[in-house]
């Protein structure tokens, strides 16, 4: 055996084979047409299962990418050839595809590292189509885009892999019966869709940071999804935008803390009593580079504000040093363009920072959605602290307990126990 | 030392587990056992196997396609592992991620001439 053919423990990078699987899934469906997209997703299988099987003997090919990509394209043009799939397939390319001359040039193009990023970026589009749900977006997003098999998008969403497999079915059938392709939007409707494109790369974002309950390491891994999935859309012309680098930065600054999140027993740690140095400086630079790249053009969009808060948080010193001030002007823009029942949640939290528990509770009581907010544990939780700080302990025990009983996460009930407990000093 | 032979059979992932990132995993713990026995100085060095191939027969010098067998008796993969003893390429050989997915190992010493 030669040296360069023995075994590395480390030439394959972590997750390579679920980043290629979601790129080459995006290549074959954009090759095959999106109604197609269950035969694209067998032959990235049956690639990745190939590698598995070759590689295991220790035999790591020098290019671990350009061997998965030879062997998807050869499975491909089998496949066109064998199955005459180019009667199926209703896209620009589909007559190159016909002929012996052009089918294997038009594949083997097809592979190259543009075409790979833009049918990506097709690939969001499509996932993001209006048809769809939210949460159908961000299933599909994960199944097609990220290499999720339907198992660990059930985990990430803490649901049944039934649940999963259904949504995945009712969707291929709207892509179907709608005709829905894979193309990036183009002229006026460009600026809705990638509205939409976002929201879901948002909403992905805040499954990974925000979930109490989904294993570390699937948060983490629907955290760096998110920002790989913002990061195609800054490289391309069309595609980038201000609002885009504010999500970059946003999800940048959010990252930075998360060492410092969960003790190693994995414990919440509350932002007030978080080791300010374990927060990763690199990112905090990161994420203020893609803050000043956002603050061209005119719109202030809500992942503007949502990253200058976090800049605020990730700029100041200690707990005691942050600018409540600024940032509750930061919650008022939000409000005025995103009233969600959660933003206007999180504005009572710094309202109590900046003037008081009384205003705080003001703030609370001026939610007029109180069916909605009444099923967040965090405004109980809220209500429990405001009235802890007014010296209404009796009151403050009561809304912890309503707390305990909302939430779901064991950990987040230990985090308000500990509240409780600190009730009676 | 002496010269072992272990032939593969079956050890495939269930379909339902085949998600790229528990493959890549599990190719993972391949590269970790190996390393572990190089490390060792019980060098090892094998090749997988395509799933098909040809059978020469006899005098006759018949040629057929073959061999056609269920998939989990047909050899996958061959390693040559380098042991003490018998005993000691057994006991290798139970740390091999392949029986994890109820595949089997053959373990076959290398008889040299002159012995």
């Amino acid at each position: 055996m030669s040296s360069s053919e023995s075994p590395d423990l480390n030439l394959i990078v972590d997750h390579l084979f679920r980043h290629e699987a979601g790129k080459m899934v995006a290549v074959l469906t954009r090759l095959f047409g999106f109604p197609n997209i269950e035969q694209a997703e067998d032959i990235v299988q049956e690639t990745i299962l190939k590698a598995l099987e070759t590689w295991k003997f220790g035999k790591i090919p020098e290019n671990p990418q350009a061997w998965l990509y030879t062997a998807a394209k050869n499975k491909a043009i089998d496949v066109i050839r064998r199955k005459k799939l180019h009667y199926k397939i209703e896209h620009e390319r589909a007559a190159l595809l016909k002929s012996e001359y052009t089918l294997v040039p038009s594949v083997n193009e097809m592979f190259n590292d543009n075409e790979i990023k833009d049918s990506q970026l097709r690939m969001m589009f499509a996932c993001c189509h209006p048809e769809f749900s939210e949460e159908s977006q961000l299933t599909l997003i994960l199944k097609t885009l990220c290499g999720f098999s339907t198992a660990e998008i059930a985990k990430a969403f803490i649901t049944g892999e039934e649940t999963i497999s259904k949504r995945l079915y009712r969707t291929k059938e709207t892509i179907r019966k709608n005709k829905i392709e894979l193309v990036i939007p183009t002229g006026a409707d460009i600026g809705k869709r990638s509205d939409v494109v976002l929201n879901a790369i948002y909403l992905l974002f805040n499954e990974g940071y925000n979930s109490a309950q989904a294993a570390q390491l699937i948060r983490e891994d629907l955290i760096a999804e998110s920002f790989l999935l913002a990061n195609l859309l800054s490289e391309n012309p069309t595609t980038k935008s201000p609002k885009v680098y504010a999500l970059m930065a946003l999800i940048c600054f959010h990252s930075s803390r998360s060492e410092s999140r969960l003790t190693p027993e994995g414990e919440i740690i509350l932002l007030a009593e978080q080791d300010r140095s374990k927060w990763n400086q690199s990112l905090i630079q990161l994420g203020n580079s893609y803050l000043n790249l956002s603050a061209i053009g005119s719109e202030i969009s809500s992942y503007h504000l949502e990253a200058a808060i976090a800049f605020e948080h990730c700029s100041a010193r200690d707990f005691s040093q942050t600018n409540w001030t600024q940032i509750l002007r930061y919650y008022e823009s939000l409000c005025a363009i995103h009233p969600s029942v959660i933003t206007r949640l999180n504005k009572a939290i710094v309202t109590m920072q900046v003037l008081g528990a009384e205003a705080a509770r003001q703030e609370l009581q001026e939610i007029a959605d109180k069916k909605k907010i009444e099923s967040y544990y965090l405004y109980y939780s809220l209500l429990g602290e405001i009235a802890s700080k007014l010296n209404e302990i009796p009151e403050a025990r009561i809304y912890y307990e309503k707390a305990i009983e909302l939430t779901l996460s064991e950990k987040e009930r230990r985090i308000i126990r500990h509240k409780i407990g600190s009730l009676r000093k | 030392m002496e010269k072992f032979l272990y032939l593969f059979r079956g050890g495939d992932m269930p379909e339902s587990k085949r998600s790229p990132e528990a493959m890549q995993a599990h190719m993972q713990e391949w590269m970790t056992w190996m390393g572990g026995l190089m490390a060792k100085g019980n060098n090892v060095e094998g090749e997988p196997l395509h799933s098909t191939g040809m059978q020469v027969n006899g005098s006759g010098k018949m040629v057929i396609d073959g061999p056609f067998m269920e998939g989990k008796e047909m050899v996958g993969g061959y390693l040559l592992v380098d042991a003490k003893d018998m005993a000691e390429a057994v006991e290798i050989s139970k740390g091999c991620p392949i029986l994890e997915f109820d595949g089997k190992i053959e373990i076959r010493a290398i008889s040299r001439t002159g012995m």
